[in-house]
């Protein structure tokens, strides 16, 4: 019998069994002293590169954490922002505003007001801070933890929660899911439950604006698990191959339901460094830490205003919360793991740099912290008045067959007045 | 004989497949370690190790695609699809890859493999954790499309699955998961325990696919439905007060045509129901064939109930889902005709 050249090759390695690397529980079933074994970059140690730099030359911005604020409130290093104090009073005002309104909307659903609820804890810097740098026009494609954008935005609390109550407030007419908003004036496209869908419909987004010769820009959101979806890859080829003005935003909050982070990424490269096999600059920055936020977020989306094409960002925060109300995190990590988490909570380290920088106190904080309690408060005592999904003030079960077609066809219009409506 | 939610019968027949037969492999979204987020592989990884039944990375068409490929390299995969509704990236696995496999290249590679995935509403999901996308299955040459109604058959069911040589999609209608659901979504929800199909032998047993069982045996009209919509229709006839004959189909594709057409001869009527959108659904297959091979013993016309054609409405989903009331007002139709 011939010998083929197949058999010459692998001589006696063929008879050694092979094997995989299945993640197994204990990835990710760790200790909360194992958090402080993860890479982090000191505050304001990493280079701050000018926007026009080939990506090749900064690829080592994807490895290292872009830091600002340091743990004594100091902001340092070449990323540190030149903000107004307000700017960031008011950032500071968003994030907490956010909570407030998890906390509240939490709350309703526990009492049966509502059926579902995802807070966003935890995380508020990478929303509110990233809308400082962006402006009217410009459009975020968001995953279902971004309401920070909606706040950060102005979008009218008692909407909101009329979505979330499905109530006659719904801009949605009662259609969606809780959070999952749609608003066009504010920039932020209607939330579909299937993940990753929406990040390769920014890139599209941004290139309308190119081809319509528009100024405007987009910015695709994705959760660190959702990277594994093939929209996440689509995203990044056509963004790299139209070099479309969008900036791609990853936030890895560590968690995707019960999965940790990295079994998306094969516990090897940082999410960031999948931009890099597409020629697309990428940046991992601390995503509690507002004012690298801010600064991460200006330099991407300024590369995009200038042309210079897209930017990948991994925004390194952490889940606090639950994945949503349907979810029980006891099942799969320390029940003290948040409070663990080495990056620190962003509304504290917000305020404790304002406070570093004398612009602002103790009883300051007290104040804002009452101030949005009662904001929230007021704008749920308003929206709670059209009714909640419990009291069963809905909108006209006629919403349900419009906006199925710009027109409604006959067979359509039959099955509704069947249906007596 | 033990009594199990279509949960435990689910975890059952996995565990029972499992212990006979090394090459079945279970994974997906959240299934390994945690159980999966309905609980259906709770326990399975603990049992048979991480190299059995393990935790994949969030992608529908990788899950799939990887499973298509261990299938054809000798193992037998049994795979969930979080919520049907996430299907869709794995379509083209299932629909272009899966399904063909066998035909085009004349029996050289196989795909024997089980897609696992929670249909249906009544759970608040909107319009994105509500779908029965059986249709879209339906219409896949090549494609076994399998659908309990209780636990009993849930184990016997997915068992079969797993044990074909042929890609089956199996669908597990989630409102069914604790208890027989009948549409009633106002009253008191009812255990399995209390149901003579929430008794689950233990072990190994089959429930062959391809073979429909009549639920109520009537003599005034036939009902053929699958899935919650039978316990609709159970609700729905005994409400109308109409001897119905309920025949629950289990497998959509192949299906058990003589079934249907023999109870379609002896009553003359013929209602069909499912939870999915009216147009283009499987009961216009059904209409179709009891047109076909009944015409002369129909006294009525076929009736379809169905969801309507709409996206799945959150605060409506009780105006979109086809109900007791809509089914009997289909039987009564079907009587008066």
């Amino acid at each position: 019998m011939e010998t083929t050249a197949a058999d010459a090759r692998v001589g006696d390695d063929a008879a050694r069994p092979l094997s995989l690397a299945i993640p197994g529980p204990p990835r990710w079933t760790r200790s909360p002293s194992d958090l402080g074994t993860l890479a982090f970059s000191a505050a304001g140690e990493v280079r701050r590169p000018p926007v026009d730099e080939p990506p090749r030359r900064m690829w080592d911005l994807a490895t290292a954490l872009v830091r600002v604020t340091d743990d004594d409130g100091n902001a340092v290093g070449p990323w540190a922002p030149d903000l107004d104090a307000a700017v960031l009073r008011q950032g500071l005002r968003h994030m907490m505003l956010t909570r407030e309104l998890d906390r509240r909307l939490l709350m309703d659903q526990r009492h049966g007001r509502t059926s579902f609820y995802m807070q966003s804890t935890g995380e508020e810097a990478v929303a509110c801070g990233f809308a400082v740098a962006l402006g009217k026009g410009d459009m975020n494609f968001p995953t279902y933890r971004q309401q920070g954008l909606l706040v950060a935005a102005g979008y009218p609390l008692t909407s909101m929660m009329g979505q979330v109550y499905s109530n006659e407030l719904d801009p949605l007419h009662g259609r969606q899911m809780p959070v999952f908003y749609s608003a066009r004036d504010h920039g932020f496209f209607s939330i579909s439950g299937n993940l990753a869908t929406q990040f390769v419909q920014a890139v599209g987004w941004a290139m309308a604006s190119a081809l319509q010769g528009g100024t405007s820009i987009a910015v695709g959101w994705i959760g660190d698990g959702a990277t594994a979806e093939s929209d996440f890859h689509a995203a990044l080829v056509m963004a790299s191959t139209y070099r479309a003005p969008v900036v791609l935003n990853i936030v890895n909050n560590q968690w995707a339901i019960s999965t940790h982070e990295s079994v998306a990424r094969g516990g090897a490269a940082t999410f960031a460094e999948r931009g890099h096999g597409f020629g697309i600059p990428a940046l991992r920055v601390d995503g509690n830490d507002f004012l690298a936020v801010c600064s991460a977020a200006s330099w991407a989306t300024e590369r995009a205003r200038r042309d210079l094409g897209p930017t990948l960002i991994e925004w390194v925060t952490y889940r606090a919360a639950a994945h949503s109300t349907s979810d029980d995190p006891s099942g799969y990590r320390p029940k003290d793991e948040p409070s663990q988490w080495p990056l620190g909570d962003p509304v504290d380290r917000l305020a404790r740099h304002l406070v570093a920088t004398g612009s602002w106190s103790a009883r300051q904080q007290e104040a804002l912290q009452q101030e949005v309690e009662q904001v929230v408060a007021d704008a749920q005592a308003e929206a709670a008045a059209y009714g909640t999904l419990q009291s069963g003030q809905r909108p006209s079960a006629r919403f349900m067959f419009e906006d199925v077609f710009a027109r409604m066809p006959v067979h359509l219009r039959r099955q509704r007045q069947q249906a007596g409506f | 004989m033990p009594v199990m939610t279509m949960i435990e019968a689910i975890r059952d027949a996995h565990a029972v497949v499992m212990e006979r037969d090394g090459s079945v492999v279970v994974f997906g979204e959240d299934v390994g370690h945690f159980g999966g987020v309905f609980r259906c592989t709770k326990g399975l990884q603990e049992r048979f190790g991480p190299d059995r039944c393990f935790d994949t990375p969030i992608t529908e068409a990788g899950i799939v695609g990887v499973a298509v490929g261990m299938a054809a390299n000798g193992m037998r995969p049994c795979v969930e699809i979080q919520f049907a509704d996430y299907m869709y990236p794995a379509y083209d696995q299932i629909v272009s890859e899966a399904a063909r496999l066998r035909y085009r290249s004349a029996g050289d590679f196989t795909a024997p493999l089980t897609v696992r995935m929670p249909v249906g509403g009544g759970i608040y999901g909107g319009q994105t954790h509500s779908q029965s996308p059986e249709a879209l299955f339906t219409h896949v040459a090549g494609l076994t499309t399998v659908i309990p109604s209780n636990p009993y058959d849930a184990k016997g069911l997915l068992i079969a699955a797993i044990e074909s040589d042929d890609p089956v999609v199996f669908l597990e209608p989630k409102r069914l998961y604790n208890g027989p659901f009948d549409g009633h979504h106002d009253r008191p929800a009812v255990p399995w325990s209390s149901h003579e199909l929430g008794e689950v032998p233990d072990g190994h047993y089959t429930v062959p696919l391809g073979q429909a069982v009549v639920r109520r045996p009537g003599t005034d009209v036939t009902v053929v439905t699958y899935g919650t919509m039978v316990h609709v229709a159970l609700a729905a006839a005994s409400e109308v007060g109409v001897d119905a004959e309920v025949i629950d189909l289990r497998t959509l594709v192949p299906l058990d045509l003589e079934a249907v057409i023999g109870s379609v001869e002896k009553t003359g009527r013929c209602v069909v129901a499912h939870e999915a959108t009216l147009t283009s659904g499987y009961g216009a297959e059904l209409a179709a064939l009891v047109q076909e091979h009944a015409f002369y013993s129909l006294e009525a016309p076929v009736e379809r109930v169905a969801g309507h054609d709409t996206p799945y409405p959150h605060a409506h989903e009780w105006v979109y889902f086809p109900g007791p009331e809509r089914v009997g007002q289909a039987l009564r139709r079907a009587m008066e005709a």
